[in-house]
């Protein structure tokens, strides 16, 4: 599905990214760990097309398209779709007009029939109920006044109304408390079915003992390390990070 | 380059009423002793009168046939959907009794200056002139020595009156440029409450008129009044106008202005606290595009003490255009315990683009609360990338964060319906103005 070969990035003249490797299959649940700087967040920017993310070498495939060529607008029409670490408020615009702009350009770049307001209006009920999230919040600005986690629950319902192939989440189990967090993971798991993928960007393992995921690799110094095996990992304890070695690319 | 000022004053209006002709000597006498306005005047200091010097706009207005289809279906441009409001229609200054729908309306008397009963010429008498200062606001003078006739809305003591008015001024070009003037005077009795929508549009075409319009609202003791004033002209109709209320005792005055740039405008809201508890709402939304520009210069006199005033202006700027606001707010020795907010916020949508905002605060009283705030941003970047990464379209993500700017001021309009009639004019607005950057680049 998602194929990065050799990938440097800089983001304002410093290079963040040096040499990333990864290779995502469909129906498979990636997460990506590492230590703050190292790279993760800026990975998941460069595939969505930030501006200010300058791609200086190597090539991401996704679904057989160049990525890289291709506008944010239209990579997440491909179906790929990043959930923020910090996602944006946005005074003034609705949730709702937001989420069903959103929808409506996904299901007419799918060729699906357009949804009517009060059938939309009903999805969009149904999703804040399955994220916990109260429907009041459909109606108030885009992420507006939300607390944090409302906020991650916000990026949820998103990835669930506009159903992508790929999800990266950010840092989406970032500040929960245990109940937002199985909330989080039950969506997550929710949506798995054998044909959508998911990179979980994390620094706790505490995510992982909800959502199993097929591999778990190490950011080092924007460079990735060996993915470690779906087998190798189960069980694991999170002091047994400090025995990955992060094998840089140009070593 | 012309004398507008003594060219303007050969400019006599023909058919009158004789009581109004001591309110014209006024105005020929005060517009006589002020000169033209230069970069060194500082109410005028970014607004330029030039295009008004050059002189081509002295030509008289002419009456358009009624019945035209043109105008009919420009009217129903106009009609605001749900308002369900009496209409009043007026055509280059003419008005135009197919195209209106003017019913009596309880507690509610709407009449011409011309056509006023010796009553109601008592009571314009009184009123007129004075919530609008000439000396003080030149093109008030100029509407005073040009006055022929005028609109008068008159609403009786206690009555409250559901049905809104709504005034349309339109225009249409003309063979030679041309000036055309704009006067109403709404006067509410003790305990009335009422909504008056004055609303400017013309037809699509390239316009060539000047409209000097003055406003006067004067507001008795307890009465509410619900005001808006909307600016959707094409971009060449040139304006000049003042809104000027004056507030008795614990009135409330909640006016919404929306102004589309031009080659010149400048609105002038002048609203005087002059009874202890008076409340006023002033909101409003400037958004000149292309080459044009739009001035709103607004003063809230706090005379009397208790007095309450919410201001927020919001505007976009966008290609080279240019918006000026001032935004003055004067507390009197005498108003005590006064509470008074303004806030301004500004977004610029390209760089050339300009503004000159200046909040003004002059405080001669102790015991009172103001704050004020002017702001200018870009749109920011981040949540366009935002919108972006869900699948929405630069261009349209652009019109939607615009939108979103002014959109706390549409939605908390009193009125919904005139919510949305406006949305979808100002969707339409900067959608079409994003495919003409695009094009550009």
């Amino acid at each position: 599905m998602l194929s990065i070969k050799n990938l440097h990035a800089t983001v304002e003249g410093e290079e963040i990214l040096r040499g990333i490797n990864l290779e995502i299959g469909a129906g498979e649940v990636h997460a990506i760990m590492g230590p703050n700087g190292s790279g993760k967040s800026t990975l998941g920017h460069v595939l969505t097309g930030r501006e200010g993310y300058q791609v200086t070498a190597g090539e991401v495939t996704f679904m057989g398209q160049d990525l890289l060529a291709l506008a944010p607008e239209e990579r997440a029409l491909a179906g790929l779709l990043l959930a923020f670490q910090y996602p944006v408020e946005i005074p003034g615009v609705s949730n709702m007009e937001f989420l069903k702009t959103a929808v409506d350009g996904m299901r007419k770049y799918r060729n699906l029939e357009a949804l009517d307001s009060v059938s939309f209006m009903k999805l969009a009920r149904e999703v804040c109920k399955r994220v916990d999230l109260d429907q009041n919040f459909l109606k108030r600005g885009v992420n507006e006044g939300f607390s944090g986690g409302e906020k991650k629950r916000n990026e949820l319902m998103q990835m669930m109304l506009l159903e992508p192939h790929l999800a990266i989440l950010d840092e989406t189990d970032s500040g929960l408390d245990i109940d937002a967090l199985q909330v989080v993971a039950t969506g997550i798991n929710s949506m798995r079915d054998g044909k959508r993928s998911f990179v979980l960007i994390t620094h706790y393992q505490r995510l992982l003992n909800f959502i199993e995921p097929d591999h778990v690799h190490v950011l080092g110094g924007g460079v990735s390390s060996v993915p470690v095996t779906s087998h190798w990992h189960w069980n694991w304890k999170i002091k047994a990070t400090a025995g990955w070695k992060v094998r840089p690319c140009n070593e | 380059m012309s004398d507008f000022i003594a060219e303007a004053l050969q400019r006599l209006p023909t058919e009158t009423p004789g009581w109004l002709s001591e309110q014209r000597r006024m105005g020929r006498s005060s517009w006589k002793s002020s000169t033209m306005p230069t970069r060194k005047t500082e109410d005028w200091k970014y607004t330029r009168l030039r295009v008004l010097e050059e002189g081509a706009y002295l030509g008289w207005a002419e009456r358009q046939d009624p019945s035209s289809p043109a105008l009919t279906a420009l009217r129903d441009q106009v009609k605001i959907l749900g308002l369900d409001a009496r209409m009043l229609v007026f055509v280059n200054g003419f008005y135009n009794p197919e195209l209106s729908s003017l019913k009596a309306m309880d507690g509610m008397e709407v009449v011409h200056f011309s056509e006023a009963d010796e009553t109601q010429v008592g009571t314009i008498r009184t009123h007129l002139g004075t919530a609008a200062d000439r000396d003080k606001y030149m093109f008030t003078a100029l509407n005073d020595s040009w006055l022929d006739d005028g609109i008068f809305v008159h609403v009786t003591q206690d009555s409250k009156v559901t049905t809104p008015l709504h005034i349309v001024w339109l225009t249409v070009p003309q063979r030679e440029a041309f000036s055309l003037s704009q006067r109403l005077l709404v006067v509410m009795e003790a305990g009335s409450e009422a909504t008056v929508v004055e609303h400017f549009a013309s037809d699509g075409d390239q316009q060539n008129s000047f409209t000097n319009g003055v406003s006067e609202l004067v507001l008795g003791a307890n009465t509410r009044l619900c005001h808006y004033r909307l600016h959707l002209e094409e971009e060449h109709a040139l304006h000049i106008g003042g809104v000027h209320a004056w507030l008795d005792r614990d009135a409330s005055l909640n006016s919404f202005h929306l102004g589309l740039g031009s080659t010149l405008k400048r609105l002038d809201v002048v609203v005087r606290h002059e009874g202890n508890g008076a409340h006023c709402d002033l909101n409003g939304i400037y958004l000149p595009r292309h080459g044009q520009h739009i001035d709103y210069h607004t003063c809230i006199e706090h005379a009397r003490p208790y007095c309450t005033t919410k201001e927020v202006f919001r505007g976009i700027i966008s290609d080279n255009a240019r918006a000026v606001f001032n935004g003055r707010i004067h507390i009197h020795p005498d108003a005590q315990k006064t509470v008074a907010e303004l806030s301004n916020k500004n977004l610029l949508t390209s760089n050339k683009a300009e503004v000159d905002t200046k909040p003004e605060l002059e405080i001669y009283a102790d015991d009172v609360k103001c704050t004020h705030g002017a702001t200018v941003a870009q749109l920011d970047d981040y949540a366009l990338y935002y919108l972006c990464s869900r699948g929405i379209a630069r261009e349209h993500a652009q019109v939607m964060l615009s939108i979103g700017f002014i959109n706390e001021l549409i939605n908390n309009l009193q009125h919904p319906s005139l919510g949305e009639y406006l949305k979808p004019v100002l969707g339409g607005l900067f959608a079409q103005q994003v495919k003409q950057t695009e094009r550009a680049e």
